[in-house]
């Protein structure tokens, strides 16, 4: 269980992050959506103390992270970029190992470890594990920066905007396989995105944010149907209007038709 | 030819000794300092600067710069610890070169580092690893291919620089080009160039090797180019302190000699007497700078060398002539380096090698130059070629101030170079020293110091005072070759060397059968 307690983050007089405080259930994957400078990002980085807060707590399983080096905490989340961070200089497998290494697992179990996650995210552990990241695609990267991020057993996934680069085929398959793999292993996260859609289909709960501030929580089908601000219209708007377009080609009319809202 | 490559096993060792342990003491301070500054922009730019500063010092100096300030920390730590640093030979190479290695090391670490894409500095915190893991696991290695880079800039510098160390004392390959230089043997110079490239070339490999084995982890590449190179480090340590051993235990004379051919001359001279009554061995400490070999003597490096009067009067007495005698002048010079520095004075070898101005006769007759002060009347026209210390020292000021000389331009060049140049008509007036042999040879004419500005230079051979009392019988090995040479026989033996490329070995052996 993941708690924020009046977390906020200040840059000089900049206000980034303001008193924000949301709780994620245990099996629950919480999406935080909201435009570019909404907070979102830096929320996420503050949960595994990549940005240091400068006020409020962050509970994980009610213990409160400010205890201890971060370094250690760090250990037992995993976290997923936009940008993936493999390391070039490290083979697929050594990358997986990452984290097992750092928490001391023995070798044997590290390797069963990373064969097990690569064949996870559907990359064949014989073909893969001593291949270097260079030689992947875009999307075979980011399933290697997933398993990564799952590989020390975590108690918590941190993911920001993973598939924010990646191509809408390969993404789309890339969503698939995560919404696969957080049902089996039933996984406690934060998933960053802008791409409202992305939440909709995979959110237990949203949290949309705007100028650091929450401006509404609650399962999909409370957003759509009962949206609180004009924000949450705004980013519902694109979603809506795909939906649109869709049901309007399938009856017969032209996609570029459509009347303003 | 093959007597300059029976030298090569003791040069390229020594050379080897001085590279890799220079390169290895370098690479242990710049890599730290490097990945300590490398997060702290203040440091960084106070530590890259000292060091760009250190780099422009022009090599030789450095080099030359560390024999009086190790004497100077040699006689703190005396009076601290009780052990003496020694001033002259490899010490002060080594610390010169590894000072000369930390720019291109240091700068590329900085540079390696900073250029570690932030995004994996992220990720290398997100998943758990400590400031420490995150260095030696994610930074060094993704900074290595720069920081090697700079370490094979490093090696050639440092292969390259190390030729210079010859005139502080260490011998190096460096022995070849300045002894070739000095005695006019261009084969000499060639092998000291040639296998100073080699070497560079071959350490540059090695590292290149080490560089792509890593990068491309090819295991095999690696663990030869280690193996090569820690083979090299364990030759080197195994063989400098096989050195030091035999040194320690055998109770040999070391004998100085300064850059040029008359000094290589009397060095062997001197050798070859103190064996032959004796049969005590020594070993020529040559090529050493002019008050680097003065230094060495009063720090006890050197047992004994040949100075001449007139040098120790204007550059150490900071005296001016004022027309005393030869005799007067030899008498204050002897009180004086017993008094002040416990040297004593062996003996005068009978003549005097004295600064003088030359010029072709022809040249001399055409202008009716005779002496100095026909020579200030028409000096506006003319061009004077010195050596590289002639300006700097009193003898010139003297005379540029007494005669009112006001030359078209001088320059500074190597003595060897002078000769040519004069011979060429590229200097009308050179700095020539009285027993050159190419005097007489290139049918210069001599000026008259009519007014007396330039003192007496007799050749003395100076001792530290303790030998006196240590080996007696050097001494009086030595004293017997007092008045021995007189100014044409010195002439002659140059002329040997300088334009028969005889070697100063050969050409004091014959002298001593023929004439002592």
């Amino acid at each position: 269980m993941i708690e924020l307690r009046n977390l906020s983050k200040s840059y000089g007089e900049t206000t980034a992050v303001d008193r924000l405080s949301l709780t994620v259930e245990r099996g629950e994957l919480l999406f935080l959506v909201g435009g570019s400078g909404s907070g979102k990002t830096t929320t996420l980085k503050m949960i595994n103390r990549l940005v240091e807060p400068t006020g409020g707590r962050v509970l994980i399983d009610g213990e409160d992270l400010r205890a201890g080096p971060a370094w250690a905490h760090r250990r037992r989340m995993g976290y997923v970029f936009q940008g993936i961070g493999l390391f070039p200089h490290l083979t697929v497998g050594e990358n997986v190992a990452l984290t097992p290494e750092l928490l001391g697992w023995d070798r044997r179990r590290v390797a069963v470890r990373v064969d097990e996650l690569l064949a996870l995210v559907e990359l064949d552990p014989a073909v893969y594990r001593e291949r270097w990241p260079s030689e992947l695609s875009g999307g075979q990267q980011q399933r290697v920066g997933l398993a990564r991020a799952l590989a020390g057993e975590p108690r918590v996934v941190l993911l920001d905007e993973p598939f924010g680069a990646l191509d809408p085929a390969t993404r789309d398959r890339l969503q698939r396989s995560f919404e696969t793999i957080r049902r089996a292993l039933g996984l406690t996260g934060v998933f960053v995105t802008h791409d409202m859609s992305e939440a909709l289909l995979l959110a237990d709960r949203i949290a949309v944010l705007e100028r650091g501030r929450l401006a509404q929580i609650g399962a999909p089908g409370e957003l759509v149907s009962a949206p609180a601000a004009a924000c949450v219209v705004e980013l519902l708007a694109a979603p809506r209007r795909h939906a649109r377009i869709l049901s309007r080609v399938r009856t017969g009319g032209r996609a570029g038709a459509e009347e303003p809202d | 030819m093959s007597e300059q490559l029976a030298l090569l096993p003791g040069y390229l060792t020594a050379h080897l000794q001085l590279t890799l342990i220079a390169l290895l003491a370098g690479f242990l301070i710049s890599v730290p300092t490097g990945v300590w500054v490398s997060h702290r922009p203040r440091a960084e730019r106070l530590v890259l600067g000292a060091a760009g500063v250190v780099q422009t010092i022009p090599s030789l100096a450095l080099l030359a710069v560390m024999v009086p300030l190790l004497a100077l920390l040699g006689r703190w730590s005396e009076a601290a610890f009780g052990a003496r640093l020694s001033s002259i030979g490899f010490l002060p190479a080594i610390v010169a070169l590894s000072v000369y290695s930390l720019l291109p090391m240091l700068r590329n670490t900085v540079t390696g580092i900073a250029g570690v894409d932030d995004s994996l500095i992220e990720a290398a915190r997100a998943v758990g690893m400590t400031p420490r893991q995150r260095l030696l696991r994610v930074e060094l290695p993704l900074a290595a291919p720069v920081i090697v880079a700079g370490v094979r800039t490093a090696t050639v510098w440092v292969v390259g620089t190390a030729t210079l160390s010859t005139p502080v004392g260490a011998t190096s390959l460096g022995n070849y080009i300045f002894s070739g230089l000095q005695t006019r043997n261009f084969n000499s110079v060639l092998v000291g160039c040639v296998a100073a490239a080699a070497l560079a070339l071959v350490l540059d490999g090695l590292v290149r090797l080490l560089e792509q084995g890593v990068a491309g982890r090819r295991r095999r590449r690696v663990a030869v180019a280690i193996a090569v190179l820690a083979a090299l480090y364990l030759f080197a340590g195994i063989t400098l302190l096989a050195g030091g051993a035999g040194r320690a235990g055998r109770a040999e004379l070391r004998i100085g000699a300064k850059t040029f051919t008359e000094q290589y001359i009397l060095s062997e001279l001197l050798a070859l007497q103190i064996e032959r009554r004796t049969g005590v061995e020594s070993r020529a400490v040559s090529s050493l700078g002019s008050t680097v070999a003065f230094d060495a003597l009063v720090a006890g490096e050197i047992d004994l060398y040949v100075d001449y009067s007139g040098t120790i009067w204007a550059t150490l007495m900071g005296r001016e002539s004022a027309g005393e005698s030869r005799v007067e002048v030899l008498r204050q010079v002897e009180r004086f380096l017993v008094e002040e520095h416990g040297i004593v004075m062996l003996g005068a070898l009978g003549f005097e090698n004295a600064y003088a101005l030359a010029m072709r006769r022809e040249r001399a007759d055409a202008l009716g130059v005779d002496s100095l002060g026909d020579l200030a009347r028409v000096s506006g026209e003319l061009e004077l070629g010195g050596d590289f210390e002639f300006f700097s020292r009193s003898e010139w000021r003297a005379l540029e101030r007494t005669y009112g000389f006001a030359f078209r331009q001088r320059r500074s060049m190597d003595p060897s170079l002078m000769y040519q140049a004069l011979a060429a008509g590229d200097v009308d007036v050179i700095s020539a020293f009285s027993t050159d042999g190419r005097i007489a040879a290139d049918d210069l004419q001599l000026l008259d110091d009519d007014l007396e500005v330039i003192p007496p230079y007799d050749a003395v051979v100076l001792a530290r005072a303790a030998l006196l009392e240590e080996r007696p019988g050097v001494a009086a090995a030595v004293r017997e070759l007092a008045d021995r040479i007189d100014e044409r026989t010195m002439q002659e033996l140059n002329l040997a060397v300088d334009r028969d490329r005889q070697t100063p070995a050969a050409v004091a052996a014959r002298f001593m059968e023929t004439s002592l």
